[in-house]
């Protein structure tokens, strides 16, 4: 091994760099691809019944599904806005 | 029973042409009776590689259309009397595959064949997507680079719920990694990722590590399946591809650095 490659080899090489950047976007894509189709619509209804009691935006709400070991979590994320003042209920 | 193997990848201009025509002339080589089929509609290259370019009268296309019978457009090799090659057109009509057309060849060629080899074309175009549809095999080509790893494993997603076998609640595709271009030196020099690291993301069954080989352009070159080039080391690890392929256990090679010789080391790079 010549000098040069001995200095080369204690770098710290970008491809370990490349070995972090996949691992978390490779997570990512099957969090994504294994998520069940119900997802999206669930999400939608979710907010409407939200909305008949509280004003939240689109984006305030958030529906996330993780694996924990066997167990599968399904969290879900609303922001209030920050002077919530109830809403009279629709139709009651 | 018949197997049929979809040579695939997420990202383009990895190595699935050279893969094809090595792994067919490799079990055609084993007495197998093999056909690999083009289907990558409108680029055409699988004929190139295997240099029967200029025996090609009817194609892949002209038999699902029903103006050829599929003995009219199969081409036998002429260094392996197992070996047939389908080729396709370079007409710009992709929707000419049709999953009929597709699944009435591949089971007629089912009734004389072992293996059927599927060059498929990359990503998940029409094309892509019929290759892997009907396979009970796949082999994933990979290069060790973030963005061929990545495609890899969104294919992996789409071998898993898009064939025959998934929608027939069948035993899944078998799915094998095989890492292609691969530089013991750049890896040694922690410039490019390891197979191990490779393997960890995408946890697949390691097929093989193809090295980066000058040998590949010759063979390509020259019309000839690089497994045919005995000095060459790329041709060596097909071998041992399409031997663990068959159920050999056999070591991987060409993983480090090759030592190279008083001559290689003054000139070498
Ligand atoms: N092990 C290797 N060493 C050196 N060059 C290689 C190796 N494997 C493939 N190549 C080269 O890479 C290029 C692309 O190879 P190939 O055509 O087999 O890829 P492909 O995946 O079929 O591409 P496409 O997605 O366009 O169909 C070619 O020029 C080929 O010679
Ligand atoms: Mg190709």
């Amino acid at each position: 091994m010549g000098l040069l490659d001995y200095f080369r080899s204690t770098r710290r090489g970008s491809a370990s760099v490349a070995k972090e950047r996949l691992q978390i976007l490779v997570a990512h894509d099957r969090i994504a691809r294994d998520s069940p189709s119900y997802l999206p619509m669930m999400q939608k209804e979710l907010l409407a019944v939200i909305c008949k009691y509280v004003q939240v935006d689109q984006d305030a709400i958030s529906v996330n599904l993780e694996q924990d070991g066997n167990q599968e979590i399904l969290e879900l994320n609303i922001v209030l806005p920050e002077h919530s003042s109830p809403q009279q209920a629709v139709g009651s | 029973m018949t197997r049929i193997i979809v040579v695939t990848s997420g990202k383009g201009g990895v190595g699935k042409t050279t893969t094809s025509a090595a792994v067919a002339m490799g079990l055609a080589q084993r007495g197998h009776r093999t056909v690999v089929i083009d289907f990558d509609v409108g680029l055409r290259n699988i004929d190139l590689i295997m240099g029967c370019e200029r025996r090609v009268v009817y194609d892949f296309i002209n038999v699902i259309n029903g103006e050829a019978n599929i003995n009219q457009a199969m081409i036998r090799d002429k260094r392996c009397n197992d070996l047939y090659i389908l080729p396709t057109s370079q007409t710009k009509d992709k929707e000419a595959l049709t999953r009929k057309g597709v699944g009435k060849v591949l089971d007629e060629l089912s009734e004389s064949f072992d293996y059927i080899v599927c060059d498929s074309p990359a990503g998940i175009e029409h094309g892509a997507k019929m290759a892997m549809y009907f396979a009970d095999d796949a082999i994933v080509v990979t290069n060790p680079e973030v963005s061929s790893v990545r495609d890899s494993d969104r294919m992996l997603g789409i071998l898993a719920s898009k064939s025959r076998r998934a929608e027939n609640n069948q035993e899944p595709i078998k799915e094998y990694l095989l890492l292609t271009r691969y530089c013991p030196q750049r890896v040694k020099q922690g410039e490019m990722l390891h197979v191990d690291d490779v393997q960890e993301i995408l946890s697949l069954h390691l097929l093989g590590v193809i090295p980066e080989s000058r040998s590949v352009l010759s063979a390509s070159n020259a019309g000839k399946p690089v497994i045919l080039d005995e000095k060459s080391d790329a041709g060596d690890a097909y071998a041992d591809v399409v031997e663990r392929y068959l159920g050999q256990e056999l070591p991987h090679r060409f993983l480090e650095v090759q030592r190279k010789g008083l001559l290689g080391r003054l000139f070498g790079g």
